[in-house]
């Protein structure tokens, strides 16, 4: 099969993180870089045209926009959507954002803001951003390109900018009911919230991945979904939207040397 | 009443004081009123407590050791997604931080421009910016539901800054960006607001459409400067994209011995229009692309 050995590991990604659209009505699908905004944009175009999508800057657009220089392409334009609309439409819960933060915990929060220590960080990078508002208002999944210990941290986050199930974080009279999340895409697996009290099972392997890889790259115990298998390679038919959406071939830049789906045999 | 609030760069910031409370419009590297940071990187000005959606605004003030306190979400350059001299005064704990969701920050405006001490949201509730600013309380519902909500407490500024496309002599401005992000809150937020303007009119007389690319009351305006490229190397729509060869200069001077010096003494201690010399002049600022997203 020498056609499948040339679909990489990207790609797989990229349909496994469309399927975090589906059934979602009519809500704003926002992924953030390459992968995410690829899968949301293969989800628009295959199986949930209802989607809403942006331009990536403030527009709302009728078809997913390529990314990169996009020669004579004219975005089809469809509404507006500006960052004081967008936190809007956050606010009212019609939303599915994919995003990549630096740490993920067994609950499912969330850290884009600083590894160590608060006051003097060994590492500060952008800042909580719309985490925390995302988080607690709508639908979010998460998007890891690089599955090991130091992302799937084994306590919590060194600074929760997102929330997530855990239970010592909500006291009385909080309103959890809008917490939501729903996959976490990653290099070598697709994970979901589908364990008791939302524990973190592993939903799909990758192709050549074994539980036992995935268990050794988190830092806390992982559940096996009662049906779980591999993570279906992408359609001829998928691969040709993902190379009309990424004529530039942006996704062979996310992972490391662009590698395969399937390791070569 | 002053008919005419033009002024200097250097008059505008003149007015400001040491220990401040500062808004800076825009977002990122976008629509950042660098004019007038510029300026504020020339003066004595000290001990400010920055309010930004934070780009290069953020990490110059920071290089230039004017910052006290950084109010904020967020400080990025975008393609460079880490802004350089941001993460050096937050690692070395430089800096006090107030670190706050996107949206938060966006409510502690609104608030200070309603003139209330807080607006209630549900966001920041079960994260650790509650955790980290403890002088950000909750409220409970007075209402059946009981819900607790995070009391955002207002972000009073005591000037705010805006970069905008057109401007006239009484403050009537113009914004023309794809988005214009949360410039007018800024100016609603502050007791005084100063914008820098690419275009400066003696007086606008508009159509009705255009006159919908007024966001924001002259009276909430102190001071208008005239700053063609004024928010240059940061993203102006239409007008200009962000001059990426300028980022990556200033990026790469963050891990240059003396880099921050060299920054300020070849493009910003020689004055407004050296800079813009030095950066290509305005021809070279008019051709930057916009970017594609």
């Amino acid at each position: 099969m020498t056609e499948t050995t040339q679909i990489t590991l990207a790609e797989l990604m990229i349909v496994a993180a469309s399927e975090t659209w589906r059934d979602n009505g009519e809500v704003l699908a926002s992924g953030i870089t390459t992968i995410p905004r690829l899968g949301a944009s293969l989800a628009k175009l295959t199986h949930s045209p209802e989607l809403l999508m942006t331009d990536s800057e403030a527009f709302l657009v009728s078809e997913p926009v390529p990314l990169g220089p996009r020669g004579d392409y004219k975005p089809k334009y469809e509404g507006y959507m500006s960052f004081d609309r967008v936190f809007e439409c956050v606010w009212g819960g019609k939303r599915h954002v994919m995003i990549g933060p630096t740490q993920v915990d067994r609950w499912g929060q969330t850290n884009l803001s600083v590894i160590g220590d608060y006051a003097k960080p060994k590492s500060a990078m952008l800042g909580v951003r719309g985490l925390p508002g995302n988080s607690i208002n709508h639908i979010n999944s998460l998007f890891v390109p690089n599955h090991g210990p130091r992302v799937f941290v084994a306590g919590e986050v060194d600074m929760v900018s997102g929330v997530g199930y855990n239970p010592e974080r909500w006291g009385e009279g909080m309103k959890q009911d809008y917490l939501d999340l729903r996959l976490i895409v990653t290099d070598l697996c697709v994970l979901d919230f589908g364990g008791p009290q939302h524990a973190i099972r592993v939903k799909s392997l990758h192709p050549g991945v074994s539980f036992e890889q995935v268990q050794t790259a988190t830092g806390f115990p992982l559940l096996k979904a009662e049906n779980l298998g591999e993570t279906p390679l992408p359609t001829a038919e998928q691969l040709a939207i993902i190379q009309r959406l990424d004529p530039h071939n942006f996704r062979g830049a996310v992972l490391k040397n662009n590698p395969p789906a399937l390791k070569a045999a | 009443m002053a008919l005419n609030k033009e002024l200097t760069a250097a008059a505008a910031v003149a007015q400001l004081r040491s220990g401040m409370t500062v808004g800076i419009g825009g977002w990122g590297p976008r629509r950042k009123p660098m004019a007038l940071v510029r300026e504020m990187l020339r003066s004595g000005l000290k001990d400010l407590t920055v309010v930004s959606y934070g780009g290069p605004d953020v990490g110059m003030l920071c290089a230039a050791g004017k910052v006290k306190k950084l109010i904020f979400p967020f400080v990025t350059l975008d393609a460079i997604p880490l802004e350089p001299y941001y993460r050096k005064a937050r690692e070395s704990g430089a800096i006090e931080v107030m670190e706050l969701d996107e949206g938060m920050f966006e409510w502690g405006l609104r608030a200070a421009g309603m003139r209330m001490s807080f607006l209630p949201t549900r966001v920041g509730l079960a994260t650790d910016v509650l955790a980290k600013n403890p002088q950000i309380k909750t409220i409970v519902s007075p209402y059946e539901d009981g819900e607790v909500y995070v009391a955002m407490p207002a972000l009073k500024l005591d000037a705010a800054l805006l970069h905008v496309n057109e401007s006239d002599r009484l403050g009537n401005t113009l914004v023309r960006g794809a988005d214009t992000f949360f410039d007018h809150l800024f100016a609603r937020a502050a007791e005084r607001c100063y914008v820098s303007t690419e275009v400066l009119h003696d007086k606008l007389a508009l159509d009705a459409d255009t006159a919908k690319l007024n966001s924001f009351e002259r009276y909430l305006v102190s001071g208008v400067v005239y700053a063609p490229c004024g928010a240059h190397p940061t993203y102006f729509g239409p007008n200009y994209g962000w001059d990426m060869d300028h980022f990556k200069r200033y990026n790469a001077s963050a891990t240059e011995d003396n880099g921050w010096q060299k920054y300020l003494d070849e493009f910003v201690n020689g004055g407004e229009a050296e800079y813009l010399s030095k950066v290509g002049g305005a021809e070279r600022v008019a051709k930057l692309k916009l970017p594609v997203f």
